[in-house]
Parts: structure tokens; C-alpha cells; sequence
């Protein structure tokens, strides 16, 4: 799915950060931690659609109401359903005989701290480098669902349609495997 | 004094939460009004399922319930006594948290969708900017629970049932959003507030709901089409076909939690009527400009049951659809039909006002219409009727 198009409220670099982030950031957190430590496959996938809503509930913490509601509608309401559909029509729902953790763990984690520093730093530097961020907070403008309407149709329109020709391409690439495989079964 | 009456609600929620601290009241405020939404909303299910079974008893020529109370008024009564005391029956090897969860998620999920409806003059109870998109988003998560409902009770059936209903209901999901995108594209605002704005004008007396228009017509049918399937209601109630699967995907749920289905689905049903009613009808706008007088949220009301008349007259009515037959209709007849009316929207917008635009875009729709018709139907012989009694 593309990156949601959403302003960072400037508010949040001047005051502490709130209690209401903290439970929602907790909820995200458990839901992605139980999504991967669950044993069971479906668990793991209710567990992520948890981690989602909180991802959702982040945003429209953020007055990125947009954001927030089409994360809602394209995650929760169409890829977990799409992976739980995945993982039944698969022989993935049947618990692996050798255990589900890999065993050279060591290196995973090592790679997903170094992918989390690499983003984390990202991110705190362009805190830094923003206009705004230094002397007196201005207020950010809300980014209402017209502006992105006008931007998605003006400015960014040829992005817009790529990404229309690669969804239509994957349709349809999903169907003529579909349609092979019923072929072949005859 | 009319101004009053209408404003009736809003008023008494003022007085109430007047006598709290300045504090309070807010969150008081919106409190009481989700208290208000959660009584009233299951008090109308239960009128609704007496309607339903005297209504379709009279439709298949019997009476319905009539032991309790005269005429079987007291029917819901008892049936809620009885959904409330029976024993709650969970099968052993079933998933128990995700079996709990799943009604639980459903009734949220559906109550939710109540906040962003305008159910009156300044009475809804969320006023957001986008306010559609919170509803279809929270509407996508309804077909998580059900498929939770039919995996946890590890059982064949059920899970044969979710499947069938989750496919249902992704499948005219697009239709119902693309339907409502055409609301949104002629009003310019996702708020339903200024959607039912936008339709409270009186052009000599006749109001200027969306329905009167072509492609509103059109976008209202398909829009009622794709809410019938959405809700699993006849004839699209293949999932919970009784003679089919048992119970579908709530074979395995007795007592309380099966009572928790069946309020989120006819509570699903109220909420799409209601956004149908909001979208198409005019929401609490009268149908005559001389009939202003009467209160708004009696009009919406009004609209909502009888929306649910027609569902249960479509219920006693249509036979069910199979389930090809029905993922057929949805993704080769309605869709493209439903696309088509995006484009007619457009055209009824562009060619500005006169009755040029209403001829063009009238016949556009009938063509499409009659012409996929003809199209869909080219195979099927159907001769004159013959009737076969036995000997």
C-alpha cells in the first residue's frame, strides 16, 4: 500500500507526549509483539489486524483523518481479511511440526534493530531540519481529505494512474493463475 | 413551537447536562446522547422483529406470533427473556477467546456506525468532515467478525458459512462505496451533515433529493441492492440459510451471544437504512416544502422503517439467490452498472441546469440497463409459462 499522506502536528515537538499516545502506542506494540510470538496462525493474524487499529488509531490521534479511516478500510477491512483467507485456503493454519520461532533468531533481531535505528534516526533528524521545529511552533495545517482530493487529481495525478495500472495488472494477473490452474486441473 | 418540537432532544440533553459543572460537560453531553443511541436503537429491533414475523406470516398466508400479549405484541419480551436465560453452549474444541470476541466485535463494530448518522436537525451525535469514510470504514470491520464467528466454532459448516458470507460481502462492498461516491461527487463534501444539506431545497414544493435525479434513481437501486447483500438479508441470505447450513457461521452460538448476532445484524441493517435515507432521501428533510412543520427526526425515522418494510417485503417475496448466482450479479451486472452511474453523475453535473441534462441521462441509464439485460439473458430461453400439477 502507498504511504499515507499525513502532516506531523507541531504541537507534539513542544509538549510531552500524551497519555492517550502511550496506551495506543502499548495497544499497536502488543498487537504486532502477539502477531509474531502467538503459535497459532489466525491468532497471529487477529493479533496484526489489532497492531493495524492501533496503527489507525495513531493517526487519527494526529487529526489525520484521511489517513487514519482509509488505514481502517484498506488494512483491517481488506489485507486481514486477505490474509486470513491466505492462510486457510493454504496449509498455513496447521501449526509447523519443528516449532514456529527460526532458529538463528539472533540474526533477525540483529537486522530489525539495525532497520529500526537506520528509521529512528530518519526520523529524529528530519524533526530537526523541518521549518518550524526550531523557534516559535506554528500551527500545521490540517490536511483535509479536499486538499488530498485536489492533489491526488492535480499535482500527482500521473502517480495516481500508475498506481491504477498496477492494480489492474495484478487483477488480472490473478486471474489468468486462477483461471491456468483450474485448466490444468480438468 | 414547532422549532421546539424539532429541536426537542437537543433541548432536553442541554437541560440535563446543565446541572454538572461546566467541566463535565461535554463528555456528559456526548454520554448522554450514546446512552440515548443505545436504548433506542435495540428498542426499535425489537419492534422491527415483530413486524418481521407478523409480516411475513401474513405474506405467507398464516398468522404470525400471537400468544403473547393480544395480537403477540409481547413477543419480543419474551423472546429476549429467553435469549437471555438460555444456557450458553461453547463447543469444546473451539477457539474460546475468538468465539467470545466475535459477537462482541459486531455489536461494536455496528453501534459504531451510529455516531456519524444525522438523525435530525443538529442531531448527530459525531459531526466529522469525513464522516462517510468513518462509516464504510467501520462497516469493513463487521466482515472480520464473522469470519471470526465461523472459523473459532470449528465446525464445517460454519465455516463454509463465513466463507461464503465474507466473499458476499467484500464482493458488494464496492458497489455500495462506488454508489455513494456519486453522493459525494454532486454534494463535494463526505460530511453527511452537508449531504443532507445539499438535498433540503424545495423547487415548487417537490424536493431536491438525490432519488429524484437519474443517476440518483439508478445509484439508489444499486446502492439498496448492494445493502441487502452487505447486511446478508434475502435474497442475498445464503450464509445464514436455514435450509442450506443450518445457521451458517452462528450455528455454534446459543443464549446471549446469538441474541448479540442477530441485534448487530437487523442493528446493521437500521444503520444502512438510515445512511441510504441520508444519502438518497434527503435525510430529515420532508418530502413538501408545506410539510416543514413536522419534526425532522420524525422524518428520518419515518424513512428508516420504512426501509425495513421493504426489506421484510423483499424477504417474503424474492427466493434466494445461489451463491454464484449472486458473486455473478455483483461483479458483472452491478458494478459495472454502478461505474457507469459515476460517469452519469458527472455528465448530469457538467451539462448544468435544463431538462437537456435530464433526457441524456435518463437514456444513458435505461440503455445501459436494458442493454446488459438483454445481454446477461441471451442464453436463457424462457418460453411461456406451463405449469406441471401432480397426478
Amino acid at each position: 500500500m502507498g504511504h499515507p499522506a499525513f502532516s506531523v502536528s507541531h504541537r507534539e515537538q513542544v509538549a510531552p507526549m500524551s497519555f492517550v499516545f502511550y496506551v495506543l502506542a502499548a495497544v499497536t506494540l502488543a498487537g504486532a509483539l502477539a502477531a509474531v510470538l502467538l503459535k497459532n496462525t489466525v491468532h497471529c493474524a487477529l493479533a496484526l489486524t489489532v497492531a493495524f487499529a492501533g496503527l489507525a488509531l495513531l493517526y487519527l490521534e494526529l487529526d489525520a483523518q484521511f489517513a487514519g479511516f482509509a488505514q481502517i478500510l484498506v488494512y483491517i477491512g481488506a489485507v486481514a481479511i486477505l490474509i486470513v483467507f491466505a492462510i486457510l485456503l493454504t496449509k498455513g493454519s496447521e501449526t509447523p511440526k519443528d516449532g514456529v520461532y527460526s532458529k538463528n533468531w539472533l540474526a533477525g533481531l540483529a537486522i530489525a534493530a539495525g532497520v529500526f535505528a537506520v528509521l529512528g534516526w530518519a526520523v529524529l533528524e528530519s524533526a530537526r531540519v523541518l521549518p518550524g521545529s526550531g523557534g516559535t511552533p506554528t500551527a500545521a495545517p490540517a490536511v483535509t481529505v479536499l486538499q488530498i482530493g485536489n492533489a491526488l487529481m492535480g499535482r500527482y495525478v500521473l502517480p495516481l494512474e500508475i498506481v491504477a495500472l498496477l492494480l489492474t495488472a495484478a487483477l488480472i494477473g490473478a486471474v489468468i493463475v486462477a483461471m491456468h490452474e483450474k485448466e490444468e486441473t480438468r | 413551537m414547532t422549532e421546539a418540537l424539532d429541536q426537542v432532544f437537543v433541548l432536553l440533553s442541554r437541560w440535563l447536562v446543565s446541572f454538572l459543572p461546566a467541566g463535565w460537560r461535554p463528555a456528559a453531553g456526548v454520554a448522554l446522547s450514546v446512552a440515548a443511541i443505545v436504548c433506542l436503537f435495540p428498542a426499535l429491533f425489537a419492534l422491527t422483529v415483530l413486524l418481521e414475523r407478523k409480516g411475513l406470516g401474513r405474506m405467507q398466508n398464516r398468522i404470525g406470533p400471537n400468544r403473547v400479549g393480544p395480537l403477540g405484541i409481547l413477543q419480543p419480551i419474551a423472546d429476549g427473556i429467553k435469549s437471555l436465560t438460555k444456557e450458553d453452549i461453547v463447543p469444546t474444541s473451539a477457539d474460546g477467546v475468538v468465539h467470545f470476541l466475535a459477537p462482541v466485535v459486531l455489536a461494536t463494530a455496528v453501534f459504531m456506525g451510529f455516531a456519524v448518522l444525522p438523525m435530525g436537525r443538529n442531531m448527530t451525535l459525531a459531526k466529522m468532515d469525513a464522516g462517510l469514510l468513518f462509516y464504510f470504514a467501520i462497516g469493513a470491520s463487521t466482515e472480520l467478525s464473522v469470519f471470526m464467528a465461523g472459523w473459532s466454532s470449528r465446525n464445517k459448516y460454519s465455516l463454509l458459512g463465513a466463507m461464503r458470507a465474507v466473499a458476499q460481502m467484500i464482493s458488494y462492498e464496492v458497489p455500495l462505496l462506488m454508489s455513494s461516491v456519486a453522493v459525494v461527487m454532486i454534494a463535494g463534501s463526505l460530511s453527511l451533515d452537508r449531504i443532507v444539506e445539499a438535498q433540503n431545497h424545495y423547487t415548487w414544493g417537490l424536493p431536491h433529493w438525490y432519488i429524484f435525479t437519474p443517476w440518483g434513481f439508478a445509484g439508489f437501486v444499486l446502492f439498496a441492492i448492494a445493502a441487502t447483500a452487505e447486511t446478508n438479508r434475502s435474497p442475498f441470505d445464503l450464509p445464514e440459510g436455514e435450509s442450506e447450513l443450518v445457521a451458517g457461521y452462528f450455528t455454534e452460538y446459543s443464549g446471549f451471544k446469538f441474541a448479540l448476532f442477530f441485534l448487530g445484524e437487523y442493528l446493521a441493517m437500521f444503520s444502512i437504512s438510515g445512511l441510504g435515507a441520508t444519502l438518497f432521501l434527503g435525510g430529515w428533510s420532508a418530502p413538501f416544502s408545506f410539510l416543514g412543520w413536522v419534526p425532522s427526526w420524525i422524518w428520518f425515522f419515518g424513512k428508516l422503517l420504512v426501509s425495513m418494510c421493504v426489506f421484510i417485503w423483499m424477504r417474503g417475496t424474492l427466493p434466494r439467490l445461489r451463491q454464484d448466482q449472486l458473486m455473478n450479479f455483483a461483479w458483472k451486472f452491478v458494478l459495472p452498472l454502478t461505474m457507469l452511474n459515476l460517469m452519469v453523475a458527472a455528465l448530469w453535473h457538467f451539462l448544468g441546469d435544463g431538462w437537456a441534462r435530464w433526457a441524456v441521462c435518463s437514456a444513458i441509464l435505461a440503455v445501459s440497463y436494458v442493454g446488459m439485460a438483454w445481454v446477461g439473458m441471451r442464453r436463457m430461453h424462457f418460453g411461456a409459462r406451463s405449469y406441471r400439477y401432480a397426478e
